[in-house]
């Protein structure tokens, strides 16, 4: 008998509470995972710092949350060996942000030019492959030895694993373009400028876009490793130096500031895509987490 | 903008497949579509159709023959031609109105005028409130509509549609081919249309040709003479004439589908 009385009840339920009881069930899911998150940080920053403290793990090697964040408190209040922090911080940043537009650019362009000319990208396609199979990280040293402990060796390093990745996603994203779009826009009159502007560029546009995340990770990379081979300023050297003074504390500080600034960067970028990509159908997972 | 004429002479397009073998697609197709004629082309899968509309638009050439359009050999995209895709080939990252006005833009239509006329196209084919969607927040019958207009918005003379509606389900086909019919007859654009539902050739086509499978070839020519207006496509195929004609051409088809299906069947066994 409950059952059909449930029914009934669920039937003649206003349709303006039935949303009303979804966006709460789906505020208190909202609510469960992030309470599981703070957990899940407690309890690894919290592990650490007990196993730490008791000695099963040996603060020498592994430092210990509290003295790293002694460590930052103690950089951001009393500077640095090299300066204040803030200047090492804004000297890495600008190191990868110069070489992000620098390597986006020439890739973005690169790849489109490539994409569009078959001969070009047959002639280039043996040196590409020659030069995207050399360990770049190594070109670093060459840098420092040509341009000194400037910013402009970081500059160019993070530009080079910049420049591959972006040149070849956009490559590929002019070769990928719908057939079945093109040759819409083909009968419907567009000369060859129109199809480059109105179907090849936003085509790619997709996949640049996509490749910007993690070109900007690559960016952080390279001038972090510029400023370990040879630098006066930067997070980098702040992490060899303390690497040479037995300080665990002090590279994890700095690490952690980089993955922070990684994810700032990460989100503004986050931001750009999703108004240059509003035409897209959102995907799966991006619904169910609307 | 009435139709003209299309001509398909002797017409033979061979590809090249990646082993490097020779695929003949059609072989010495000959047909023709008279001014302002509706004709619609039925064969089994693989018979080469939409390889026939790919070189009357001209975004392919005859191995050997010639298609010739208002008595101009086709050479490059062919001018005056309105193209609607089996699949969806609006352009994603365009909204409707932008994709309608599409064709204009790239005839160098001043741009207010474009959006004016683009706006009248979307309203004329009722979806008139859609304008700022774009192509993935409508439904397949809907991109259909706009597919329609954006083909129809620069007046074409020929038509070409390659299984249009091929991918709605049956009642949206329905009432998109009544749209189509009624479009149609306001201008009169020669129109081929390619399909593989009979019943849809015979209630829209003045002329119905029958392909045999690979390679393509023209097997029959047949004239629809039931008489225009035809009203609904539902209600014509209950016409004694419709089932007449669908008896006939069918006894054509059936050998050839046949056929198509016992060389696929034996190739996946």
């Amino acid at each position: 008998m409950s059952t059909v009385q449930d029914t009934v009840a669920v039937g003649r339920r206003k349709p303006d509470d039935r949303t009303r009881r979804a966006a709460s069930a789906f505020r208190l899911r909202k609510l469960k995972v992030w309470g599981a998150r703070a957990a899940l940080a407690v309890l690894i920053i919290g592990g650490w710092q007990l196993f730490t403290s008791l000695g099963w793990v040996d603060k020498f090697f592994y430092a210990q949350p509290s003295g790293i964040w002694n460590r930052l408190w103690d950089y951001f209040e009393n500077g640095t060996e090299f300066g204040s922090y803030p200047q090492q911080i804004e000297t890495t940043m600008q190191e990868a942000l110069y070489g992000f537009l620098i390597g986006t650019g020439v890739g973005v362009v690169m790849g489109i030019a490539l994409g569009l000319n078959r001969f070009l990208a047959e002639v280039l396609d043996p040196f590409i492959k020659v030069v995207n199979a050399i360990p770049r990280i190594v070109l670093g040293a060459i840098f420092v030895v040509a341009f000194g402990v400037g910013i402009t060796p970081k500059v160019l390093l993070a530009a080079v694993l910049v420049f591959f990745i972006v040149f070849f996603n956009a490559f590929q994203g002019v070769r990928e373009v719908d057939r079945n779009v093109l040759n819409n826009a083909k009968v419907l009159g567009a000369s060859r400028r129109h199809v480059i502007w109105h179907v090849t560029l936003p085509s790619a546009m997709t996949w640049i876009i996509a490749s910007l995340h993690s070109a900007f990770g690559f960016a952080i990379v390279g001038a972090v490793v510029g400023e370990v081979l040879g630098a006066q300023h930067g997070l980098g050297l702040l992490i060899k130096s303390a690497q040479g003074n037995f300080d665990p504390d002090g590279v994890f500080a700095n690490m952690f500031v980089i993955a922070a600034l990684v994810l700032i960067v990460e989100f503004v970028i986050e931001r750009v895509e999703r108004r240059l990509l509003a035409w897209r159908p959102t995907t799966q997972a991006e619904s169910v987490l609307v | 903008m009435a139709g003209t004429v299309i001509e398909i002479r002797d017409v033979t397009k061979r590809f090249l497949t990646p082993s490097g073998e020779v695929f003949t697609a059609i072989r010495d197709v000959t047909f023709t579509v008279e001014p302002g004629q509706f004709c619609a082309v039925v064969g089994p899968t693989g018979c080469g159709k939409s390889t026939t509309l790919s070189l009357v638009s001209g975004l392919d050439r005859p191995s050997s023959g010639t298609v010739s359009v208002d008595g101009r050999e086709v050479d490059g995209i062919t001018d005056g031609v309105g193209f609607m895709f089996q699949a969806d080939a609006l352009l994603p990252w365009k909204t409707v109105l932008q994709n309608v006005a599409l064709g204009l833009i790239f005839r160098k239509v001043p741009k207010k005028e474009a959006v004016a006329r683009a706006r009248d196209w979307i309203r004329r084919v009722g979806l008139a409130g859609f304008e700022d969607r774009y192509p993935h927040q409508l439904s397949g019958g809907m991109r259909k509509r706009v597919a329609m207009a954006a083909a129809w918005i620069t007046e074409p003379r020929v038509l070409l549609m390659d299984e249009p509606f091929g991918a709605l389900d049956v009642q949206t086909k329905a009432i998109m081919s009544n749209e189509l019919t009624g479009l149609w007859e306001q201008s009169r654009p020669s129109v081929l249309f390619i399909t593989h539902d009979l019943e849809e050739a015979i209630a829209l086509a003045d002329r119905v040709v029958v392909m045999t499978s690979s390679p393509g070839a023209v097997k029959q020519v047949f004239d629809i003479d039931i008489p225009r207006p035809r009203g609904s496509v539902q209600e014509i195929r209950f016409g004694a004439r419709f089932l007449e004609l669908h008896h006939e051409i069918w006894a054509t088809l059936r050998d050839e589908v046949e056929h198509a299906y016992a060389r696929t069947a034996g190739a996946a066994a």
